[in-house]
């Protein structure tokens, strides 16, 4: 009988999305797009909070939204009133995206184009939590209707979040939304969480959004560019040049 | 549910490590879970034998290793394991910590082959 030999690989088992995830976030560096990804609960209100925030931004910005969903391309059809570009993915069994759906999707498309590109992922807190899919930042929204212990039963998915946003405001009170005990739940998963309460059917707390997210986007630029500038200083190729 | 996806992946990582290796029977297959990893083990292992039948892995055993949730405490400076993952405080002086170290692994480390 042979005697077994034991073969080391330490490879990262979603190193194919790993590697797709981190050329799309160079190609968004290059063609200085800010990319954010929304993942939450289906019926959360990801849509709703989507619409609103591209119609506020689509003022002084060149906007676009991919969305995607197991079926129908309602969604699609609904962010496409805010006059943004929209494309809708459907992953029929699949319960999550992945970045070659991202890869696949934005084919077509000219990022010059565009200052800003939102992913919507499929409404689930559990599968979006481990694929990259090479965004500057991932949104986690919770409704008010949600309990707000939400955050402590699918903690994986708001620790890798960068920010946080609590929807439907507006009817906190009928559905007695505990606001300081959500806060709590949510530091406690990701401590210094940036977190955002918000309706986006009154238009309450959008504003702080908009410009919290102008500021990143703003930052994220200014530290590309002194990069560029740092790496044709070092006798590299600025990336604004190629 | 995406464990099955995720097997299906192993699956496709040790063929193609095997076959860069001259072949060979598969008989075991280390991977390492970190509990923030988003995979759950019993629905991992469920979806194995169906991710790996038809294959040249097929009645292979995975064999996972667990990997705790791990921090580093910003005020007391040491390094901790998190008993839950809802609770990212320092067990020994309560202060919130923000930076794992570990528990973020969806890792194949080897294979054993005859």
């Amino acid at each position: 009988m042979k005697t077994p030999r034991l073969l080391e690989i330490r490879e990262n088992v979603l190193k194919h999305n790993d590697i797709l995830a981190r050329n799309l976030r160079e190609k968004f560096e290059l063609n200085e797009v800010f990319v954010v990804s929304l993942v939450s609960s289906p019926g959360a209100g990801k849509t709703e909070f989507l619409e609103k925030t591209l119609t506020l931004l689509h003022e002084n910005f060149r906007v676009a939204a991919l969305v995607g969903d197991l079926a129908t391309d309602n969604d699609a059809e609904r962010l496409a009133r805010s006059n943004a570009q929209v494309k809708q993915i459907t992953t029929g069994t699949i319960c999550h995206l992945e970045a070659a759906m991202i890869e696949n999707a934005l084919a077509d498309w000219n990022l010059r184009e565009l200052d800003f590109l939102f992913i919507e992922n499929v409404g689930n807190l559990v599968c979006p939590a481990s694929y990259d899919l090479g965004e500057n930042l991932r949104l986690v929204l919770m409704s008010t209707t949600e309990g707000e212990d939400k955050p402590l039963k699918y903690p994986t998915i708001f620790n890798t979040s960068d920010v946080a946003v609590i929807t439907k405001t507006d009817i906190a009170e009928a559905v007695e939304f505990d606001s300081e005990k959500a806060k709590k739940s949510i530091e406690s998963v990701r401590p210094a969480m940036q977190i955002f309460e918000v309706s986006a059917k009154n238009g309450a707390g959008m504003i702080g959004w908009i410009e919290w997210l102008k500021n990143k986007a703003a930052i994220s630029k200014n530290r590309r560019s002194i990069n560029a500038r740092r790496q044709t200083n070092d006798g590299g190729i600025a990336l604004g040049q190629i | 549910m995406h464990e099955l996806s995720i097997a299906l992946s192993i699956v496709e990582i040790a063929v193609e490590t095997v076959e860069k290796n001259g072949g060979g029977k598969v008989e075991a297959i280390y991977l390492k879970l970190g509990t923030m990893s988003g995979v759950v083990k019993e629905a991992l292992l469920f979806s194995w034998q169906m991710a790996s039948a038809d294959t040249p892995l097929e009645g292979s055993r995975l064999v996972i290793e667990e990997v705790p949730i791990v921090v580093r405490c910003t005020k007391c400076e040491a390094v901790r394991t998190l008993d839950a993952m809802n609770k990212f405080v320092c067990p020994v002086c309560d202060q919130p910590v923000a930076n794992i170290l570990q528990g973020k692994e969806l890792q194949l480390t080897s294979l054993e082959i005859v």
